[in-house]
């Protein structure tokens, strides 16, 4: 178990290698110097100060900040320069703010955190609920109308269901003095999370509904099933005994990678409502071309992804003890 | 039906082995025919993409044709049955024209996924050894990118810009085909026939497309069909962040985003286009369920 465990860990190194290379040569690729581009583009967000104070940021100036970011030196030293950064913790300064990346993502994290926390819940209890009871009830128009559910759910652009949900919520449903219900802007913690965590949590609860119930019916066409009807035991006991526990170790899967995409999926979300969190700065840093916050996120929530990946796999060996076995015999 | 398929049959070598794969077609034709949720996918794909092609004949006013004075007309006025924009322009037209934009992004991206993916994954289930080493670390380190971000990270390389979103998700596709037809291609080389084919001394090239292509086309159509509506989304999603379509083109996500401050006053512009994403992907989606039921009925989520 600890071995494959670490065989895992040790198999992850160089995959996370592997992005760190593919985002550094990526970012490489934009023609032209970074520090320029950024400079033509106008002006500095965050201190709010403009370089264009008539084309008269110094040439030397420039050649420092250049410096400053390893930029005089060549492709291959600037990346062992940014690996041996990154393994010390530093992914390094952005460009527009002029701050650390590891404090951007230090100060921006909770937003994004809390949302995908949030979704996650809507996301189990709407998709595995939704799942499970079309299984039960297979052929009602209970199910019909989970499936139904499902489908629209994968099909209806995020951005759109939440424009939707402001829309009902923030704007046509008001209180006495005029205020909409729900605000449309969103960077609280209480009911400012509700719409979009209602929103990135439908989405993916339609995921989950469809393979829940897939899960189920074949769980429940299993001899073990039948087994324990034939001794008599009432059917919520088979549902939720001898079903559900064996018919969520796949949806289990899905639940960690959904969670460890998380930063990927708040993208939209945050855009929509305006929540300062980690997204909404990646998509910044992608239109200002602000290459070390791209670099950073990205890197950022592949390692995300890779140990959620991780976890995913090893809570599968406790839920379902025949993993083990195959683990510990090859 | 058998009798047909049979005489079709080319060389003695294939004509052994073709009635099964047609006739796999034919009744994967009947079984599609029977669901009725994929047929309605279908008609209305097919309708969408009359629409696109016959956009100019079917928009009812000239493109970028804007009019301050009847700006922000609700739906149903007169010569304007989905209502105007904020600057007067008519939402039916632009949305008819905004069909050939996702419709065209989201085939592209598709195509370019199918095609580089199928390459790959034939080279490295079929050569095996370190063509495989290599391709399969690629592909790991190409799916440790959650969601949507080697496609923004691409497009941060190449610069926003619909044609740039378009290639940046045509390579994020790509790994998800390699991998499928990686592990069929490995399974399908130790058929009978292959083995037969290589120990006559077939080329390589031959075997590959020949004999083992047509053993995996039914899971790249089914993921094909399956991407396209993904794709869509997230072209939408992209031009949405700012990150594709640029203004004034009539692309859906673009115009999503670009009237959500209008919610307020006119919601139809958002709601409409919105509509036409959502309407697109489901049938998309249905279809692609039904294909899936029909082309390999055990794996079929929704069956029974």
């Amino acid at each position: 178990m600890a071995g494959y465990i670490i065989r895992r860990i040790l198999y992850m190194i160089p995959v996370l290698f592997g992005v760190l290379i593919v985002v550094f040569v990526l970012m490489r690729l934009i023609p032209g110097d970074p520090i320029e581009i950024f400079f033509q583009s106008g002006e500095i967000g965050g201190s709010g100060a403009t370089s264009r104070e008539g084309g008269e940021v110094s040439r030397k100036a420039l050649e420092k900040l250049r410096e400053s970011y390893n930029l005089d030196k060549s492709p291959p030293h600037q990346f062992v320069l940014y690996v041996w950064d990154v393994l010390r913790g530093d992914l390094g300064t952005s460009i527009a703010y002029r701050r650390p990346v590891v404090d951007m993502i230090a100060s921006h994290w909770p937003a994004t955190f809390a949302l995908t926390m949030a979704s996650m819940a809507v996301a189990i209890t709407i998709g595995v609920g939704a799942g499970v009871i079309s299984a039960i009830k297979r052929h009602t128009f209970v199910d019909y109308g989970a499936q139904m559910f499902a489908i629209l759910g994968i099909s209806f652009p995020p951005f759109f269901v939440g424009l939707l949900l402001i829309l009902v919520f923030a704007i046509k449903w008001q209180t006495d003095d005029g205020v909409g219900m729900l605000p449309a802007v969103s960077n609280g913690y209480g009911k400012e999370l509700i719409l979009p965590a209602l929103t990135l949590g439908t989405a993916a609860s339609a995921i989950l509904a469809r393979l829940t119930r897939s899960s189920m019916l074949d769980v429940l066409s299993r001899d073990y099933v039948r087994t324990a009807r034939s001794k008599g035991l009432r059917e919520r006991v088979v549902v939720t005994g001898h079903a559900l526990r064996n018919a969520l170790i796949p949806v289990v899967t899905v639940i960690g990678l959904e969670f460890g995409g998380l930063l990927a999926g708040a993208v939209i979300i945050e855009a929509v409502f305006h929540r300062q969190g980690l997204g909404l700065r990646l998509i910044d840093a992608i239109i200002d071309r602000d290459y070390p916050v791209v670099q950073g996120l990205v890197l950022l929530s592949a390692v995300i992804y890779a140990v959620a990946n991780l976890l995913v796999d090893v809570l599968y060996t406790y839920i379902d003890p025949r993993v083990r076995l195959e683990t510990t015999g090859s | 039906m058998a009798t047909d398929t049979l005489a079709e049959g080319d060389s003695g070598l294939e004509a052994a082995a073709a009635p099964k794969p047609r006739s796999e077609w034919t009744m994967a034709w009947r079984r599609l025919r029977r669901n009725k949720a994929a047929l309605a996918g279908l008609g209305v794909l097919i309708v969408i993409s009359l629409a696109a092609i016959f956009a100019d004949f079917i928009a009812t006013e000239p493109e970028n044709h804007f009019d301050i004075m009847a700006a922000e007309l609700p739906p149903g006025s007169e010569g304007h049955p989905l209502g105007t924009d904020d600057i007067g322009r008519d939402v039916f037209s632009r949305i008819v024209r905004g069909s050939r934009i996702s419709l065209r992004v989201g085939f592209s991206a598709v195509t370019i996924s199918a095609i580089v993916g199928t390459f790959i994954g034939l080279s490295a289930g079929y050569f095996g050894r370190w063509v495989d080493m290599v391709i399969s670390r690629i592909i790991d380190v190409m799916l440790a990118f959650p969601g949507l971000l080697l496609a923004m990270t691409v497009v941060a390389a190449l610069g926003s810009g619909l044609n740039n979103a378009m290639i940046a998700l045509g390579v994020a596709g790509i790994p998800f085909y390699a991998r499928v037809v990686r592990s069929t291609t490995l399974a399908a080389r130790e058929l009978v026939y292959v083995r037969a084919a290589r120990a006559v001394g077939m080329s390589d090239a031959r075997i590959m497309l020949r004999h083992i292509l047509p053993n995996i086309v039914s899971p790249i159509l089914i993921m094909a069909t399956l991407g396209l509506g993904g794709a869509i989304l997230a072209a939408a999603g992209l031009s949405f962040l700012g990150l594709g379509a640029e203004r004034p083109s009539p692309e859906w996500g673009l115009e999503l985003s670009s009237s959500r401050h209008l919610l307020r006053s006119s919601w139809w512009i958002s709601t409409f286009n919105g509509l036409a994403i959502a309407i697109t992907v489901l049938s998309i989606n249905l279809l692609g369920d039904g294909l899936r039921e029909a082309l390999d009925p055990q794996a079929g989520a929704w069956s029974h």
